[in-house]
Parts: C-alpha cells; structure tokens; sequence
C-alpha cells in the first residue's frame, strides 16, 4: 500500500532533512517544509476520518485551513494533545503523532459506518424529531448520542505551554501575503505608514509563488518568478512588521483585530519547552488592507466525498509546493479553466492525467488549447453521476448533461481513476470583512458575493475582493492602494501583464444524476455530513430563511464553518425556492474564522493570575494563624480561625463568645474608605445620606445609609468628621467602587456646582477593630497617654494618637454592640500594629475573629449587612430604620421614592427576627416562609437571609424579610423544609442587648 | 471594542470606559413637587432606539470623568463626544 509519490524537488520541502511521524500508530517519514496533508499524501495515505454523522470514509480535501475533513488529533493521550486540527496546517516536526477522529475501532473499520446504510433513516432534523417523545427519555438517549458522536478528545491533565498577549498599534494591517498582500504592504511601508503584515501559512506569496502557468506574465517574467523576486525585497524595507503562521481569527468594529500567532507547534518537543507556544495579537489599524484570497469551491455531484476526491486547486499546490502526486490515474471535474491549469501541472511532471470532465461546452483559451495538444482527453458538457470505491475512489461514471442542465442523457461512460481533482469555481474569502460589520452584494454575473459597505477604514484587494486574473487585480490594486493611502504613484504604474483570458463559465449548483435525488449523496457540507438532499428537505418542511435552514441541516455548522460548501447551499436555496441568491443573503460568518486555542484566549491570565484579587497589610499573620478565607469581592478576607481542627461552627461559636466576653480582634482593612474634602462636603453628605450631617461635630462619627434614585437601599457605612471641610466615610466592602464612582457621577453630572473632592483611600489605611468589655483596658496599653474615658472619647467620636512613631486614627465605633475601637494606620504599619495590638491583648485572651463571627455578633443586634439582609428591593422603612430617614431634610437621593404609592405599601416584605420553636434548630438562609401549611399553591411570605446559633444567646436567632412583618410580632409561621416543617415565631431583629448598654460597659 | 476619544485623554480602548444609559436627563430640581407618574418618567423611562442615541460614557479606568457620546446603534457608530454642560450639537 505505501509508495512514494514525490514527483519532483521543491524549494520549499527540505529533502536532506528527512522527518518521521506517526500517524494511526503506523511510522511514516516526510520532509521539513511538509505538512502533515502533503506528507500523508506522498505515502498515498488519503483515509484520514470518518464523517460526523455517516461516519463515511473520508480523506484530504484541500491545501489549507477550510480543510472540513481531514480533521485529526494532535498527540494524542498526551498533556499537549490537541482535538480538531486540519491536517492540511500542521507542519510535520520529528516526533509528531497523530490519530484520526470519529471512528471506533479504527478508521479503517469503523462500527459507526452502520450510520452510512442506515442514512435513509437520518434526514436533516431526525434527533430533533426523533428523540423529541417521550420528553422524559432525552437524558438516556443523549448519552448514545453522544457516545457515537464526537470530535476529538480534550487534554486530560493541565496545559504545560506558554502563552501570551500582545498588542498591536499601526497604520496599516495588511490580512494575507499573497501577490495583494505583499504589494499592498510594500507600498504602504514604502510611504512611510508604519504596517503589519500577517498570513496563516508559513512561507509568503499564497498561491502566486507556484502559479506556473506559462501563458501569464508580469513584466516578462512568470508570476512566481517575479512575486520571488519581490518577496526578496521585503525584507530590506523599514516600518514593515511581518508575521507568518499567523491567522486572523476576528475582525471587530473600529478595525480592532485579534490574531493568533503560531510559535511553536512546527517544532519538535525538546524545543517547545520554556518558549511561549501562541500569542494572541490585540491589532488597533488605522486602515485594515484584506487580502485574505479566495477558496476554491468544490462541485455537488452523487457521492463527491470518496477519499481521493479533492479540490483541483490542492492538487496543484501538493504538486507544485510539495511535490507530490495525489494519485498515479488522475482525472478533473471542472466548470472553469483553473482545473487545466492543475493538469497541465501535472502533466509537465509526468504524472498520468486520465481525463478531464467539463460541464462547459466548450473553452478556447490557451490553456484548453495546451491540454488538448497534450493529448489528455476532454469530455465537454458531461458530468459526474456516480463514483465509487468505499476507502479509495476507483472510478467515476459520467454522463452527458442536458442543455439546461439538470439531467443526464445517453449511455454512462466510467472511467477508471484514483484521484479526482474538482473544480467549481473561486469564492472570495470575505469572512473577516463582514465581521467587521460590513455589508456584502451579490454579483449576479460572477455568481459570488463581494465585498460592498465598509463600515471602518478598510479596503478588499485580490480575489476577495471579487477580482481573479493577473490583470485585474494588479490594475485593481494599484488604484485601490492609491485611494486607501492617499498617495499619487506606486511600484505598480509601471507593471506590464500578459494573460491567458477565461472566456466561457458555466455555474450548476447541484449537478444531475441518473437517479433521483433521494437515492443520491450530494455532499454539501463534508463535516455534517448535510447533503442537497436535506436542503431540499428543509424548504419542504417550509424552512425559508438561510439561517433557520442552516441551523436544521447543520449545513455549515461543523469546525470549518462550511468554508466549501455555503455557497452550494445557498444556490441550492435559490434555485429550490424560485428565489434570487442576492435576495437570500447569506449566513454570518462568526469568529473565528479557524478555532483557536482556549489557551491563547486565556493568555497569561491561568492560575493565581485568573483573577484579581487583594489581599489586607495583615494577610500574612492570617495565614500564619492558619485562618481559612472567604472571597469578599476581590479580597481575601479571614472567615474564621479554627485551632485543633475545629469546624467552622465550633470556631465561630468560640470566637464570638470571646468577643462578647473579653476581647476579640478583627481585619477591617477592606472596609471602603473614601476621603471627602471641600467647603460643599457636609452639604454633599446631606444629599447623599438619608440622614443629616449639618450638626456633625468635628471629631465625631455617624452611621449613614445611602440609597439609590428609586429608594431601595444601596449602601451604609460610618462617616466621620475629620475637619470643618474634611470627612471620612467608609463603605461596605464589596459596595467600595460602585459608591465611589456613584458620588462621582452626582458630583460631576447633577451637582458640578459642588466644591467636593472625592478620593479612595481604601488600600491606603489598614483597620484593626477591637471590641469586647476589655478592649478599652488594650488601647489604653498600646497607647497610655490617651484619655479614653467616655467623657472624652465617647461612642461615635474619633481621635489621632500616636503609636511610637507611628500616627493613627482611631474611631470608637462598633458593629458588634460591643465597646470597640477601629484603629486605622498607614497600611504598611499595619502588620505590626496587629501583632502589637495581639501582643497588648495576651493576658485578655483577645481572639482573632473572622468575618462568620462578625456576621454573627452583628445579627444578634439586629444590624443589617447590605446584599445579605437587603437585595436592592429594601427601602429603609421596609428595615424597620425609619429612623434614619431625616424628616427635615428637602431632597436626598431616593428621598421622592419613598412616598411612592408602591413603596408605601402596607405588605411590602420587611425585615423581621425569627426564633426558632426550638432553639437547638438553625434555620437555612434563603428558606421559604409561609403562614399556612395545609393550601396549594401556598403563599410565599418572604425568606430567610441570616441566621446562625447564638453562644451568648444559646438559642438559634434568624434575620427574615416578611410581607408585612412589621405587624406580625409574636406571630407563628412555618418554615418548610425538604422532609420537615420547622415551626417559627416572628421576633423583634433586636435579639442582644436592645438597650445599647454594653456599648459603654 | 469601540475606540472612544475621550474628550479628557484622547483615544482609548472601550474596555477603560463604562456606559451609563440615556444622556441629557436631569434630575429633576424640586422631586416633592412631582406625581408618581411624572416621578417615574424620570426614574425609569429610558429610550433604546436604533438609530442615533444620546449616551452619558465614563472613562472609568481613566480619568474617571463623565461625558456624553452620539452613538448610532445601528451600526455603532460614534458620531460626536462632548463633555458634561456643553450642549449636543445640532443633528
């Protein structure tokens, strides 16, 4: 079965460096500069998948990245493996291993080739119609279907590469460095625009550098011969940046671009460690120049998906580019002239060329002419109706087509061949553009859609933008790069172009067979597996927008996103439906336009650089301390500190009864702290809060609550008045920004008229809190000279102090009910004034807590945490804290809310206790609450939002938002749980000390 | 990903910036004196036209200042940016 089939040297495959891989577990050899495609070909290897639904036998179709069927895995069972690549983009390196996908137990005998005989039972939409009864049977049959699907397996253990972000500023991003891309991008360097230039393959010049058709010339000189030469040049010109094995995966509005470049994936795996393996390119262009190409487009025709049925195009490149011969009896199948041009390469390189079957009448350019003085015989206005051979094309039967082209007539000729080369026509690769958002028309006489509102600075040159002889598009070019620019002259004013003129086309969208359609298999999309049976099936089934037929026959769903075939389908659309294809539109075109990596999505950002978070100037003594941590927001903050494998329970249980019997010690450094200073600062307040903060003493503190526009609450906190113009406030922890940037935008959009100066000084300060009856007795030993008697420095007052050297702020105020003080340093003092405060509070048995043990102290007050207790659907009143709410004041923010008819309402949910009937019983947060038992459907009263067990207490205490709560003291409702009703008693939220006495203690 | 000039910074990334709704309506000067309905119209009612939109933009990982930007949705498309005060130009 293995034989070479290299024809000849090329410049561009490396003979003396001879490489070997394995493909399927067989060792196979090829050579640097091959793809694993051309090295697989050169072993007459064409069997390298199954389809995705029939599993039909399937080879290489194509030289590039809109390959649909030669899909494969990249070292497999390894930590680099890597699903659904194109065999047609893989460089070969020493070592490489590849599987096919899609087949079990091999590709060359495949189970799910039962799919194949079975395929009249599978029509476009059979799992949607199939398996849609009973209802309750999806999870068993998901699980087959999904046992005998499948596209590659996913690496099992985690990425051992590198990758990386770049980003890119320039004048001129030029997408492609075929003949377009490189004289565009020469051109623009050359005036002085700083320019990019990026392509997929790894060599530049496209198709140009092995166009060898002897009937063209630039200046005299082949095309290849001459686009060398200015390839050469390239190099030695500035401002030009240029990127090969880089594909522009998509194109963004405002001509922002993303690229993945391709580092590392040619080399062998002793070089790819310690390297970054891709790198995403973040492109801001001035002015995009695409010069993406063209895809050449295959023929719909009765079983055209046989391995060794391939684009013409493919042929000619594996020919030319890597010398290699697809088969030894080759045949085309074309509607154009393009197809004579891969025989003729062919042909010059000794390679058997059977035959040539045109759908055409007749041709009469040069290059028809040169193929018939060959003697490669011609069959003129026939087609394709049938081929065989199951893991290998064998022979083809062709027929006569009718004058209108949509039957067959006369006898059936089959002709031997393993390879046949189709030929359908080009189609401009405008995939990129209208992911831009621009529009694209139909030519009705090209029969393609071209490029036709750009919505950025861009321009389409070359094939994609609808032009495809030498001629054209160097004449094309030339004025377009002149408009783009904005420049007089370029290199191009002087070129002279010969070339070899097409003059006869003919377009069938799905070709005729002797046999009806429904015993036919016209591929149109490989990958799915979706024929223009289907399609048709669809209209049928009455599906007439493009988008809701490609979504029920997968048409153009699969990896490649139906690069091949869309247009097929779309003709196909058109002609079925009566309709014209410019009326029709087609499909979006998503990126990316080939997959990319989920680690160069990623970039940088794996591991402890996922996300942002931060951490308080104590965090370190918290981790010596081995305290456990809750994300609040992006900090780290320490949950609780349990000792001799305590659970969390018992640690909370210990800690807050500590800090209601001695002393316990909290990091309230992430606290948001803002610094507000200005002459408007206590009006400011005034409008911000809902109380009044005029008569705030200089050196005192209060709390406030802030609302939004609609009266719900937003945020609280404590302010403090540092200075005649100059306040503290603080704020929740996880509100901190939303409130800065909330007072911003007042300050600067309602209230500019204000003299108030907003900053965040939240990591500026780090905040011990110390509470407890003893903490009084701690300050006074970190700090002795400091008068602290409740005359001096009562609740709610703030005063500066020195610590050594160090200067404090302290501020006694408390949100457990106990006395506190909160002592704020400059945060890189903030470690050590733990550890002094630790130190002072040893003979107390002060007791590190954690944020559990203050959400406990604070519930047994009854104090409200803002987004537990609240929801952004709490006024104050609905919280019982009417008493925030200055009646004096004109207008606050929220203030008109509150007299809304709906937020006066009398069964609003409002925030209640609730006591356990018996007290050992811990509610769940967010349980359900509800007055009657025994009625369906029952009416949801309200929730739980806090609850824990109480130590000083010694019962369970629980905060709940009740419809119309606030009259039901005393009252019985139940909780329901999963296999228990717990019975409950609406309590006062008020469980510990409800006098405020111990604040004094 | 938009590139929004703002009229602080000049030409920035949209990922720095942060939109915030319909531009040009005020806060009304006297709330107490309003209905519920003419209350609501002003806490709730917001456009979201296709077309050309008037739209409040803060560079908020920037200057942090507010201003205003002519965008048509459509195509987004940023036809004109101003600062907060200065009146929209003429259409």
């Amino acid at each position: 079965m293995t034989k070479n089939l290299r024809v000849k040297s090329s410049e561009y495959i490396d003979e003396t460096n001879r490489i070997s891989f394995k493909f399927n577990g067989k060792t196979y050899h090829g050579f640097k500069g091959d793809t694993l495609a051309s090295a697989l070909l050169a072993n007459n290897v064409h069997l390298v998948g199954r389809s995705f639904k029939y599993h039909r036998p399937r080879g290489i179709m194509t030289s590039g990245s809109e390959e649909p069927n030669a899909i494969v895995q990249i070292n497999p069972g390894t930590n680099r493996t890597e699903p659904n690549v194109r065999a047609t983009e893989v460089e070969i390196y020493e070592g490489l291993e590849a599987s096919s996908q899609n087949c079990w137990p091999s590709v060359e005998f495949d189970i799910g080739g039962i799919n194949n005989f079975l395929s009249p039972f599978f029509p476009a939409g059979f799992y949607y119609k199939t398996f849609m009864w009973p209802a309750s049977f999806w999870e068993k049959y998901e699980f087959f279907i999904r046992h005998s699907a499948g596209l590659g397996k996913s690496p099992t253990s985690s990425d051992p590469d590198i990758y990386d972000h770049r980003n890119i500023h320039c004048d001129v991003l030029v997408v492609g460095a075929g003949i377009s891309g490189i004289l565009a991008a020469k051109n623009a360097a050359k005036n002085n625009f700083k320019t990019l230039l990026v392509d997929e393959k790894n060599e530049l010049g496209g198709s140009t550098v092995y166009e060898n058709n002897e009937f063209n010339k630039i200046n005299n000189k082949t095309p290849s011969e001459w686009l060398k030469k200015e390839i050469e040049e390239l190099k030695n010109i500035k401002n030009l940046e240029i990127k090969t094995r880089t594909s522009v995966a998509a194109y963004h509005q405002y001509n922002y671009l993303l690229a993945r470049e391709n580092l590392t994936d040619h080399l062998e795996a002793k070089d790819k460690t310690n390297k970054i393996r891709q790198r995403l390119l973040k492109i801001r262009a001035k002015k995009v120049i695409l010069a993406t190409g063209a895809l050449e487009r295959p023929l719909i025709f009765n079983n055209n998906d046989r391995p060794g049925i391939m684009l013409s195009s493919a042929i000619k490149k594996y020919s030319e580019f890597y010398g290699v011969a697809c088969g030894c009896k080759n045949v085309f199948f074309t509607n154009n002239d393009s197809a004579y041009e891969s025989a003729l390469s062919l042909y010059n390189k000794g390679i058997n060329v059977e035959a040539i079957v045109d759908i055409r009448e007749q041709s009469e350019s040069k290059i028809v002419k040169k193929v018939k003085e060959a003697g490669i015989k011609i069959y003129w206005s026939y087609s394709i109706v049938d081929t065989t051979g199951y893991k290998r094309l064998n022979s083809i039967s062709i027929m006569k087509l009718s004058n209108d082209g949509t039957s067959v007539t006369g006898s059936k000729i089959s002709i031997l061949c393993d390879c046949l080369g189709v030929a359908g026509g080009w189609t401009p690769a405008v995939h990129l553009y209208t992911q831009s958002g621009s529009k694209l028309k139909f030519d009705e006489e090209k029969q393609i859609f071209l490029p036709n509102q750009n919505t950025s600075e861009q321009v389409s040159v070359g094939s994609c933008g609808g032009d495809f002889k030498i001629d054209e598009i160097l004449k094309n070019l030339n004025q377009k790069l002149k408009d783009t620019l904005n420049i007089n002259e370029t290199d191009l004013d002087s070129i002279k172009v010969e070339i070899d003129q097409e003059n006869s086309k003919r377009n069938i969208w799905l070709l005729p067979s002797d046999k009806p359609l429904g015993k036919t298999k016209p591929f149109v999309d490989y990958q799915n597996d979706a024929t223009a049976k289907d399609i048709k099936l669809a209209l049928r089934e009455g599906f007439r927008s493009i988008e809701h037929v490609k979504r029920y026959t997968t048409t153009g769903m699969g990896t490649d996103q139906g690069k091949l075939g869309n247009m097929h389908a779309l003709g196909i659309i058109a002609d079925t439906a009566g309709v014209k294809m410019g009326e029709l539109g087609t499909t979006t075109f998503r990126p990316p336009y080939t997959p990319l990596t989920f680690g160069t999505i990623v970039g940088r950002n794996v591991g402890k650089f996922f996300d942002i978070f931060r951490r308080t100037p104590m965090n370190d003594w918290h981790v010596e301390n081995k305290a456990e941590f809750e994300n609040v927001g992006q900090w780290k903050r320490a949950w609780y500190y349990p000792i001799n494998g305590e659970t969390m329970h018992q640690a909370v249980q210990r800690e807050s009864k500590a800090a209601r019997e001695s002393a316990g010690i909290l990091d309230a450094s992430t606290l948001g702290k803002i610094d507000i200073q200005g002459s408007d600062a206590s009006e400011f307040l005034n409008r911000v809060y809902t109380n009044a903060w005029s008569k705030l003493a200089i050196g005192k503190c209060r709390y406030g609550l802030m609302l939004n526009e609609d009266g719900m609450v937003y945020d609280d906190g404590v302010t403090t008045r540092l200075g005649e113009n100059h306040y503290l406030m603080t704020t929740t922890t996880g509100g901190a920004a939303n409130v800065l940037g909330k007072l911003e935008d007042y300050l600067q959009t309602e209230w500019p008229e204000l003299d108030v100066y907003l900053t965040s000084v939240t990591d500026h300060y780090a905040t011990a809190s110390i509470c407890g009856p003893n903490s009084k007795k701690i300050i006074k030993k970190i700090i002795p000279d400091l008068d602290l008697s409740d005359e001096s420095f009562p609740h709610m007052s703030f005063k500066e102090a020195k610590i050594g050297n160090i200067q404090c702020r302290i501020m006694r105020i408390s949100f457990t009910g106990e006395q506190s003080y909160e002592i704020n340093v400059q945060a890189s003092y903030g470690k050590d004034l733990w550890e002094k405060c630790m130190e002072a509070g040893k003979e107390f048995n002060i007791t590190p807590y954690g944020t559990e043990t203050m959400h406990l102290l604070r519930a047994e007050k009854g104090f409200i945490i803002v987004g537990q207790d609240t929801d952004g659907t709490m006024t104050p009143i609905d919280l019982q804290m009417d008493w925030i709410i200055s009646k004096k004041k004109y207008d606050f923010i929220g203030k008109r809310s509150l007299y809304r008819s709906d937020t006066m309402k009398e069964d609003r949910k409002q925030l209640v206790g609730l006591l356990t009937e018996d007290p050992n019983v811990i509610l769940e947060e967010g349980a359900q609450i509800v007055s009657e038992l025994n009625k369906s459907p029952v009416e949801m009263l309200g929730h739980v939002t806090s609850s824990y067990f109480s130590p000083n207490l010694n019962k369970s205490i629980a905060l709940a938002v009740v419809r119309g709560g606030k009259d039901m003291i005393g009252k019985q409702l139940f909780v329901p749980m999963e296999n228990k009703n717990i019975n409950v008693t609406v309590a006062n939220p008020v469980f510990y000390d409800e006098k405020n006495q111990r604040l004094n203690a | 990903m938009f590139l929004i000039n703002c009229p602080y910074c000049g030409e920035r990334d949209q990922q720095e910036f942060k939109a915030g709704g319909e531009a040009h309506i005020e806060r009304p000067k006297q709330p107490t004196e309003l209905s519920d309905d003419e209350w609501a119209e002003y806490l709730f009612m917001r456009k979201n036209i296709k077309g050309v939109q008037f739209e409040r933009w803060n560079h908020a990982h920037g200057c942090r200042k507010w201003f205003n930007m002519v965008r048509d949705t459509s195509n987004d498309e940023i036809k004109a940016i101003y600062k907060m005060g200065e009146k929209p130009p003429a259409q």
